[in-house]
């Protein structure tokens, strides 16, 4: 089904905004993502470019009121373009005293506060650790701050609906929404419609939450509500076509299928649950209708034993994890690099180690991808740098998996797993596929037989008459793929292995500059989630009149074969990383430059002001 | 196979490779080599669409040795391979084969798993009681006060019982047999193929060079008639040199007890009958243990379910495929909220 609406901005007197973030916080049960996701879809309908980031707690239903079970889903949109989530929220949505607790210091300074005042009673201040309210002790003086009893006006608004006060409060964030529909100007009958259809079975839950959304905007019109007045932003400029918002998760689990479309061999996906990993496992099992087999075993290791049979019976293995899971199944993928078998490994990387943050972000498996492994055992690593790019980037997992008989480890992270973003919907008939050969050809056939170019091993699968034979992780002859223990034949075996992946070099683009001059004073490289950030930093840096470049790097390894030249170009290298320093080590050790990182693990994304701050710490000296 | 229709029958040496078998000599792993090169050809079976799937240690081996497709994998995890293998074409006969370490320890997990699941495939556990190729721990079904070079003043773990543990995950075929018994050897693994889902053979295998001779109590030929006892469908439960020994069920114990035909006045109306598909029965044979009473031996438990897990698996893929066209990808991509810029 497809909502076709034609962008046309409204003629009001509300204030002008170039662009604006929005932060919703509320308890785990106050459905603050629901709102969220809710509000992009809205803003994306009204034509501004945006960028999402959910934050959730790691615990299931932590205990309410608490400032561990605080949710909130950030919105950055806009009428230019938007390339982060945001540093700092314009407005913050408060559903609790926790809420505000967490989420007040990010607010930027003069930010509009809007709190739901009927939950700030003396238990829930005590809950959040609030020893004085906070609203009557000067800490909110900054800030422009609204205070609203959203649970009164919600159970009011629902009044005779014959719903349970319980069910009725939990419209308070549709009140909610409604409010802020009524601030930005937005269409409300997408979410009607959409709240039609989730609660077909419930209609009187569907119009209780209806009756909340009209009753916040209703709100919103009539009050007088000071500093409050309505604002408006503008459509963006943005490529024409079809468009629709999409999670890194989403874009991953789409290009895998697309992948192996176009390389015309059946997906077999095997996974362990993980967070932030798992939703990739839930849409794929939710299209089965393309012939997907996909199969929650027992654990990692199994996962990623069960992906590698699947390949080596003709299908693509993938498997998924985050970096725990990633580290279980090491062993596993070195004897698919032993036996050249085609597999997809997709890590949604979080922050670390051990457990670690296991909802936060972090970009710190790197070197696990890159070196993680026991002996010599080099495979393909590529990385997704926005919710969108994972689409893309899956299909090429899948054409160099495929293509080389080769692991490909694809590094997504938590934040990508999650963060949505609109998307110029692709079309598939305009990929060029890249259709597998199983081999069949008996005479002179042993499994180690190459292709010249891409020394690319055949793919020869049981069920194919005349081409029985065995492979293992003992090291195989070269001339006939049978066990060897030839000194020789071992060197030979493992340079063939560094030679194919290495040779892909020349089978991936060369690196381009994505912003400023291809040489000059400073290059920003980054690779993975920190491209919001460092793309509008650089953009900023380069309108203060700076030399700058912004470099982004989606083969990790190997390597494009023009990157060592393009970074001697510049003065100077800086790499930011959610890491202490990975990429920064393997571009000094791989083109001896002197490439500086920029360093972050506190579970969130760079902001553009770090970012700014070091580009200008580096030029303006 | 795409041979010809005159094709001459397939004899057991069609199934071995050219590759030197690198056992030590006397290893009981050649015997059930045979056995199973005897019963491929007994059953005439496909070598293009045979897959013999193995781990890491001696018995894993194996697939070097069959003229069939085989992956040597890695340690413990064949049966998580073995599945991924009839997920993605559940046409082949898939065969996996370990020792009791790549089965019971480091891949206890995984056969667990795949006995439960009900995967199709049949799953063969040569147990030596010993780890033969790190030289010579005690492994998982080692007996208590085992003397080896990691146990030097002997074990002091219980060992786990192959059979009971199958039967405690679910397996739907459990089956016993030896590696010199030739005889009996080929007819359990055809009976193993047969069964659609997971069929769990355990093989006592003599490892000559770090436990040679610890199956002698049931296994010697002095002693087999006695030891042992070979359970078939539907006969009594009758074993000795004289075949005048048998099981009988003590009712108010739930226990077995060996008697003798005509002492006390017992008759065969007092002996057991074997019934295969009943699973207390089973649990009760598994657990028989020298010298108290002899070992159970052939098909123990064998009560197929409906169907297999990578049938119903392909059965949901089926069903979605079913309803409705044939599935765009641009469609999908199209599905939901979408909104247009001019």
């Amino acid at each position: 089904m497809t909502t076709a609406l034609k962008v046309t901005p409204k003629e009001t007197p509300r204030q002008e905004l170039e662009s604006v973030v929005v932060r919703f916080a509320g308890d785990s049960g106050d459905g603050m993502q629901l709102t969220g996701s809710q509000f992009t879809l809205a803003t994306a309908l009204a034509g501004n470019d945006l960028a999402t980031f959910p934050d959730f707690p790691a615990e299931i239903r932590a205990p309410i009121g608490t400032t561990f079970g605080v949710s909130a889903f950030q919105i950055n949109f806009g009428s230019r373009k938007i390339a982060t989530s945001g540093d700092a929220p314009d407005v913050l949505v408060a559903m609790n005293p926790a809420a505000l607790k967490v989420n007040l210091g990010d607010v930027k300074s003069g930010g509009h506060v809007i709190l739901d005042v009927g939950t700030f009673n003396e238990r829930n201040l005590k809950k959040a650790g609030y020893d004085a309210d906070p609203r009557s002790d000067g800490s909110l003086d900054d800030y422009q701050v609204l205070e609203i009893d959203i649970s009164k006006f919600t159970l009011e608004a629902v009044k005779g609906m014959g719903v349970t006060n319980k069910e009725a409060l939990r419209s308070k964030n549709l009140w909610t929404l409604g409010l802020i529909y009524w601030m930005y100007d937005r269409d409300r009958s997408p979410t009607v419609k959409w709240l039609e259809g989730k609660f077909a079975k419930r209609p009187d839950i569907a119009q209780t939450n209806i009756a909340a959304l009209n009753a916040g905007h209703a709100f919103g019109e009539t009050a007088e509500l000071p500093g409050f007045a309505g604002f408006s932003v503008a459509p963006a400029t943005i490529a024409p076509g079809l468009y629709r918002t999409v999670t890194g998760a989403e874009a991953i689990s789409w290009g895998l299928v697309a992948g192996t479309q176009l390389a015309d061999v059946k997906l077999t996906f095997a996974s362990y649950p993980i967070t932030p990993a798992s939703s990739i496992l839930h849409v794929l099992a939710g299209m089965k209708q393309f012939g997907i087999t996909t199969f929650q075993a027992e654990d990692e290791i199994a996962a990623a034993c069960a992906a590698i049979g699947a390949s080596y019976a003709g299908s693509l293995g993938v498997t998924s994890s985050s970096g725990p899971g990633v580290a279980l199944k090491m062993e596993a993928i070195g004897l698919a690099i032993s036996t050249e078998l085609p597999l997809v490994v997709v890590n949604s990387q979080r922050a670390g180690p051990s457990t670690g943050l296991p909802t936060k972000t972090e970009q710190s498996d790197l070197y696990q991808a890159v070196f993680g492994r026991n002996a010599d055992a080099p495979l393909v690593v590529l990385a997704t740098r926005s919710p969108a790019d994972c689409f893309d980037t899956a299909i090429e997992a899948v054409r160099l998996a495929t293509k080389y008989m080769t692991p490909v480890m694809l590094l997504t992270d938590g934040y990508l797993a999650n963060a949505s973003e609109p998307w110029l919907i692709p079309d598939m008939d305009s990929y060029e596929p890249f259709p597998v050969k199983f081999h069949t050809e008996t005479e002179g056939f042993h499994p180690f037989q190459r292709d010249e170019t891409t020394l690319a091993r055949v793919w020869a699968v049981p069920g194919t008459p005349g081409l029985e034979h065995r492979i293992g992780g003992i090291e195989k002859s070269y001339d006939s793929g049978h066990i060897s223990y030839e000194p020789d034949n071992h060197q030979k075996m493992t340079d063939t292995r560094k030679g194919k992946i290495d040779g892909i070099a020349n089978d991936i683009p060369e690196q381009t500059v994505e912003q400023g001059n291809d040489s000059g004073a400073l290059a920003v490289v980054g690779w993975g989630s920190t491209y919001g950030p460092i793309s509008r930093a650089v953009g900023n840096m380069q309108g203060r009149g700076l030399d700058v470049s912004h470099i982004h790097l989606r083969h990790i390894w190997p390597l494009p074969r023009n990157l060592g030249d393009l970074l001697r170009g510049y003065k100077q290298v800086l790499v930011p990383e959610m890491n202490t320093g990975q990429l920064v080590t393997v571009l000094r050790a791989e083109y001896l430059v002197d490439a500086q990182g920029l360093n972050k693990v506190s579970g969130k994304p760079f902001k553009i002001t770090e970012i700014e701050d070091a580009i200008a710490a580096r030029l303006e000296n | 196979m795409n041979a010809p229709a005159t094709v001459e029958k397939l004899q057991p040496k069609d199934y071995a490779t050219d590759q030197e078998v690198r056992w030590c000599p006397g290893c009981g792993d050649y015997a059930i080599l045979k056995g199973v090169q005897k019963a491929m050809a007994d059953m005439q079976a496909d070598p293009a669409k045979t897959v013999f799937v193995s781990g890491i240690g001696c018995a894993a081996r194996f697939p070097y040795y069959m003229a069939t497709y085989g992956f040597h994998t890695i340690h413990g995890r064949a049966p998580a391979f073995a599945t991924g293998i009839k997920l993605a074409n559940p046409e082949l006969d898939v065969w996996v084969v370990g020792g009791d370490g790549d089965n019971l320890s480091i891949g206890g997990n995984h056969l667990m798993h795949i006995l439960r699941r009900n995967v199709d495939v049949q799953m063969l556990l040569f147990n030596n009681e010993i780890y033969g190729l790190t030289k010579g721990q005690y492994s998982p079904t080692s007996r208590v006060g085992t003397r080896s070079p990691s146990t030097p003043a002997g074990s002091v773990d219980s060992p786990v019982s192959a059979t009971q543990f199958a039967l405690g995950v679910n397996a739907r075929f459990v089956a016993r047999a030896v590696d010199t018994q030739q005889k009996q050897m080929p007819g359990i693994l055809a009976r193993a193929k047969a069964h659609k889902g997971a069929s769990f053979v355990e093989i006592f295998q003599n490892c000559i060079v770090y436990n040679d001779g610890v199956f002698d109590r049931f296994t010697d030929k002095s002693v087999v008639a006695d030891a042992q006892i070979y359970v078939e469908h539907g006969k009594p439960l009758l074993f000795g040199k004289d075949n005048d020994k048998g099981l009988r069920l003590d009712p108010k114990t739930l226990t077995l007890a060996v008697v003798t035909l005509g002492q006390d006045g017992v008759s065969e109306d007092d002996i057991l009958v074997h019934d295969e598909t009943n699973k207390a029965m089973a649990q009760l044979l598994a657990a028989m243990e020298p010298p108290d009473f002899p070992v159970a031996i052939g098909v123990l438990y064998c009560n197929p379910a409906g169907t297999s897990y990578e049938a119903a698996v392909r059965g949901q893929i089926e069903a979605a495929s079913a309803n409705g066209k044939a599935p765009s990808l641009n469609d999908v991509l199209r599905r939901g909220s979408t909104w247009s810029v001019d």
